[in-house]
């Protein structure tokens, strides 16, 4: 068996590589990578906003995140025949170099059921990569309008501390008639966000 | 030929760079506290984005010419090449592989460095390509020149190369750097020293290869990827009373 490569800071310079667009290199021009749904994508849309934060209440401005999930009726792009068509399912945002602020624009996701057949409350996955973040973190973004759903999803359970599982869940916000989620990032501290390993 | 996750297995955490290591001063205030919960991976982490071909132009991996302006950009040509291979050895298909990179002169093309080497207005720094079939990649450029960084006061990143990898599924998610077998400033390196294992290490350095060098053009260096898993699923892909 072989052993896997190890894992290097993404470093300062990440945008280069992921999204050369938001520092003006041309490469891929049109790209919007915080867009996941197109013109026509089932479902609701939304969108989810925040800031990652360092151990010292400091905004992460050099961040960049990449955003997991499958469509508004839980099938993955690429994965389950019947996927909307109109739906990526991933996007990349580059936290803002002056607030620190990243945003995505996608559709709230469906449910996923388990190989066990139990069902997992809608959620996103979300990794995190910048300067100083030596293996990339992986968190779950859920949504603080499923209680129902929230209270019996398996992976939530797995999180003891009932005060740390709010660190999971996006609020729900109207801005302009449009559904804004707020889902901010604690790398440390006493809210420190729940990171997995999966 | 389709590959896919079905099962994952666990990550081993001790050849990767603590979250926190103080040499390299950064990491300290951006690294969690309290453990990471263990997760058995779900569908959401078995899956991922599927990147086409359709996505990627012919040019795309060839930094010599991609940011091309009015001329070849400056420094040494090299080519950039290996295979993507899971944990068994098999070729990864269909990778997406980024890189980026400073110039020659060991400045990137970026609003936030102030480094005092100069811009090259004919290279960008950036590419990307998807592993064939047979985990095949490649990519031309130039050599990367050393930089200094804030850290301690006297620190210099060795020549690298970033490497991003978006395998099969979240779990294979992988970024990295490349580095170059001989460089003098590699021990001294706090960012390539937070890899705790030194034969680990070392699995980031690039090795020179006559073979695949061409004459008069470019040096050839060569480097592979592991990602992980999968695990064998022999009984657990089989439904219940097949
Ligand atoms: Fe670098």
């Amino acid at each position: 068996m072989l052993e896997e490569t190890p894992s290097q800071t993404a470093g300062p310079y990440v945008h280069i590589g992921l999204m050369p667009g938001v520092i003006g290199i041309p490469f891929e021009p049109g790209r919007t990578w915080h867009r996941l749904a197109r013109e026509g994508a089932r479902g609701e849309r939304i969108r989810i906003e925040g800031v990652v934060y360092d151990g010292t209440g400091t905004p992460v401005r050099d961040a960049v995140l990449e955003l997991w999930q499958p469509d508004a009726a839980g099938l993955f792009p690429g994965r389950d025949p019947g996927a909307d068509p109109a739906f990526a399912g991933f996007g990349r945002a580059a936290a803002d170099f002056e607030s620190g602020l990243f945003v995505f624009e996608t559709v709230k996701p469906g449910r996923v059921r388990m190989a066990d057949g139990r069902l997992q409350a809608p959620h996103c996955s979300l990794l995190v990569f910048a300067r100083g973040i030596n293996i990339h973190l992986h968190t779950r973004i859920y949504f603080d309008d499923e209680a129902a759903a929230n209270a019996e999803d398996p992976v939530l359970a797995l999180v003891e501390q009932e005060s740390r599982r709010r660190t999971l869940l996006a609020r729900r916000g109207l801005r302009d008639g449009a559904v804004v989620y707020r889902f901010d990032v604690y790398l440390q501290g006493p809210n420190e966000t729940v990171f997995f390993d999966a | 030929m389709e590959y896919r996750l079905e099962a994952i297995r666990p990550r081993d955490r001790a050849r990767h760079p603590p979250a926190c290591f103080p040499d390299y001063k950064t990491s300290v205030y951006r690294s969690p506290r309290l453990p990471l919960v263990s997760l058995t991976a779900t569908k959401s982490e078995l899956t991922g984005p599927v990147f086409g071909h359709d996505a990627i132009r012919p040019t795309d991996n060839d930094l010599l010419v991609n940011g091309r302006v009015d001329g070849d950009p400056i420094g040494p040509r090299i080519v950039l090449f290996g295979f993507v291979l899971d944990q068994d050895a098999r070729p990864v298909p269909n990778v997406l592989v980024e890189i980026w990179q400073a110039n020659a002169a060991g400045r990137y093309r970026h609003v936030n460095d102030s480094y005092l080497a100069p811009l090259d207005p004919n290279f960008w720094g950036v590419g990307r390509t998807l592993t064939g079939a047979d985990g095949s990649y490649r990519f031309r450029t130039v050599r990367p020149g050393p930089y200094p960084w804030r850290n301690r006061v006297n620190d210099w990143r060795p020549s690298h190369i970033h490497v991003s990898l978006w395998g099969a599924g979240l779990v294979q998610r992988l970024i990295t750097q490349v580095y170059f077998e001989g460089d003098p400033l590699l021990p001294y390196c706090p960012i390539y020293n937070s890899i705790p294992d030194p034969k680990a290490r070392a699995r980031l350095v690039a090795k020179l290869d006559m073979e695949q060098s061409q004459p008069h053009d470019t040096l050839a260096w060569r480097i592979d990827f592991v990602l992980r898993g999968p695990r064998q699923t022999f009984f657990e892909n089989r439904p219940e009373g097949a």
